[in-house]
């Protein structure tokens, strides 16, 4: 796949003052991806969201989406770019089918198709007015009044921010249906990770304004592992100097690590110790994340991109 | 499209320590071996299964590359995704891996309820002998 990234960032910094949102961001989004953007609150996720979007200007550095600067995006890119935020601006007094009549005038290409299967997928009534719509079903419409105009790429910020699990799922499955046109592009925010697990192929980790991960989701976690050492009758020794280590947590007769890039070198560490046994502990992504991210042991590694994309879809 | 593909009866847990596209093949290899699917019988597309389950299309097709790669199934040009193969379902050593769990939580209930060792060993055999006299006349496996 040569063709270019949908998003593509280098060194895109954002400073409010003195403070840094995103420090020296460089991040390709490559064409037909669910992509998910992670990290704690704060961490810079929306500042950039908003960059891309031309929202905020960068303090420093570039980008482009869908081929275009970010600094001066053309109208006619930004149809082709969907983005779900929060609160669209919806007006109270006009019903569901009202605001896709008043939506589908700002877009060349409206699929109105889209729009009603989005909204009976939500159970929405096309006479009810926007006010009296559940936060649920606020949601379904702005998915459907975004993914009306067949987006190319959609960017959602936290889209299952405060949806109930039925909500959540019927958003989830949007998303995948999405993906049915080839080389549609998702790039999303979330704390959700369930969701992710679900729906994404490739994961950022924003820590603290800096990118720390950026590869396959699969690598990901693959890369974080934790490993156990079990001690007969002596207490663990102190924990030697492995690369990559996160977390390490020493029991009465037990020494339990969270290692990044685990690997021969490691393992040969550990070794030494002479455990009575030594055994690899598989790691939800959950936990692989908070370990990740968590507050113990060092956290300098940007794991790089290793895998090859499977693209083989029958 | 003439033939009709199977309702692949598979859960998908997030949050779980076993990733999305292991989770499918293990259900798939566990249905075939448990003989909810035949050889011969078509799996839904990648697309199609995606959407059912909702995960991400490329999990699916991770999956079924997985299960392609282990001889499992084939995918046909403009046909589809069919089972090809039964006999030896796992290696020795994946079979002895999987026995594994099984035992220990049967036996840790049964500690847990109070069984002997020697209680626990009659109990064991008088099942595998209801097992046996059960499969008794059934074909086996080519």
């Amino acid at each position: 796949m040569n063709e270019p990234p949908a998003i593509s960032v280098r060194d895109l910094t954002r400073y409010y003052g003195s403070k840094p949102a995103v420090e020296g961001l460089n991040l390709d989004v490559p064409r037909g991806s669910v992509f998910a953007f992670l990290g704690r609150n704060g961490s810079g996720k929306t500042t950039t969201i908003r960059m891309l979007l031309g929202l905020v200007q960068p303090t420093r550095g570039r980008g482009s989406i869908l081929g275009h600067d970010i600094r001066n995006l053309p109208t006619e890119a930004r149809a082709r770019i969907g983005y779900l935020t929060e609160e669209h601006q919806l007006y109270g007094w006009m019903n569901v089918r009202e605001c896709g009549e008043f939506q589908s005038r700002f877009y060349p290409r409206w699929n109105e198709k889209i729009f009603r299967s989005v909204a009976g997928h939500f159970n929405l009534q096309m006479t009810t007015r926007v006010k009296h719509l559940s936060r649920g079903e606020r949601a379904g419409l702005c998915l459907g009044l975004t993914l009306a105009p067949e987006p190319e790429l959609l960017i959602m910020d936290d889209p299952t921010l405060g949806l109930d699990p039925v909500a959540s799922r019927a958003l989830i499955e949007s998303m995948i249906f999405l993906t049915r046109r080839s080389g549609r592009t998702i790039f999303f925010s979330s704390h959700q990770l369930a969701d992710v697990e679900r729906v994404a192929d490739k994961i950022a980790i924003l820590d603290r304004s800096v990118l720390r991960v950026c590869c396959p989701l699969e690598t990901f976690r693959q890369s974080v592992q934790r490993v156990r050492l079990r001690f007969s009758g002596t207490p663990p020794p102190p924990v030697p100097a492995i690369p990559g280590l996160l977390q390490a947590v020493r029991t009465e007769g037990e020494l339990r690590l969270t290692c990044v890039n685990y690997g021969a070198a490691a393992e040969k560490a550990l070794r030494a110790l002479a455990p009575a046994e030594l055994e690899r502990v598989p790691l939800s992504l959950e936990d692989a994340f908070i370990s990740y991210l968590g507050d113990r042991g060092e956290k300098s590694f940007i794991l790089a991109e290793t895998e090859s994309e499977t693209e083989a879809q029958p | 499209m003439c033939s009709s593909t199977v309702k692949l009866d598979i859960t998908i847990s997030t949050g779980s320590k076993v990733p999305i596209y292991k989770q499918i093949t293990d259900q798939i290899w566990l249905a075939v071996a448990g003989g909810k699917l035949a050889v011969g019988d078509q799996l839904p597309s990648v697309r199609v299964l995606a959407e059912d389950l909702v995960v991400n299309p490329n999990t699916i097709a991770h999956a079924y590359a997985d299960l392609t790669r282990d001889g499992l199934i084939e995918s046909r040009a403009g046909r589809g995704v069919f089972i090809v193969h039964k006999r030896q379902v796992f290696t020795p050593e994946e079979a002895w891996r999987r026995l594994e769990p099984l035992l220990d939580a049967a036996i840790g209930e049964a500690m847990a309820l109070n069984f002997s060792h020697d209680e626990l060993k009659e109990a064991f055999e008088k099942k595998l002998g209801q097992w046996k006299a059960a499969m008794k006349g059934k074909p086996s496996d080519e």
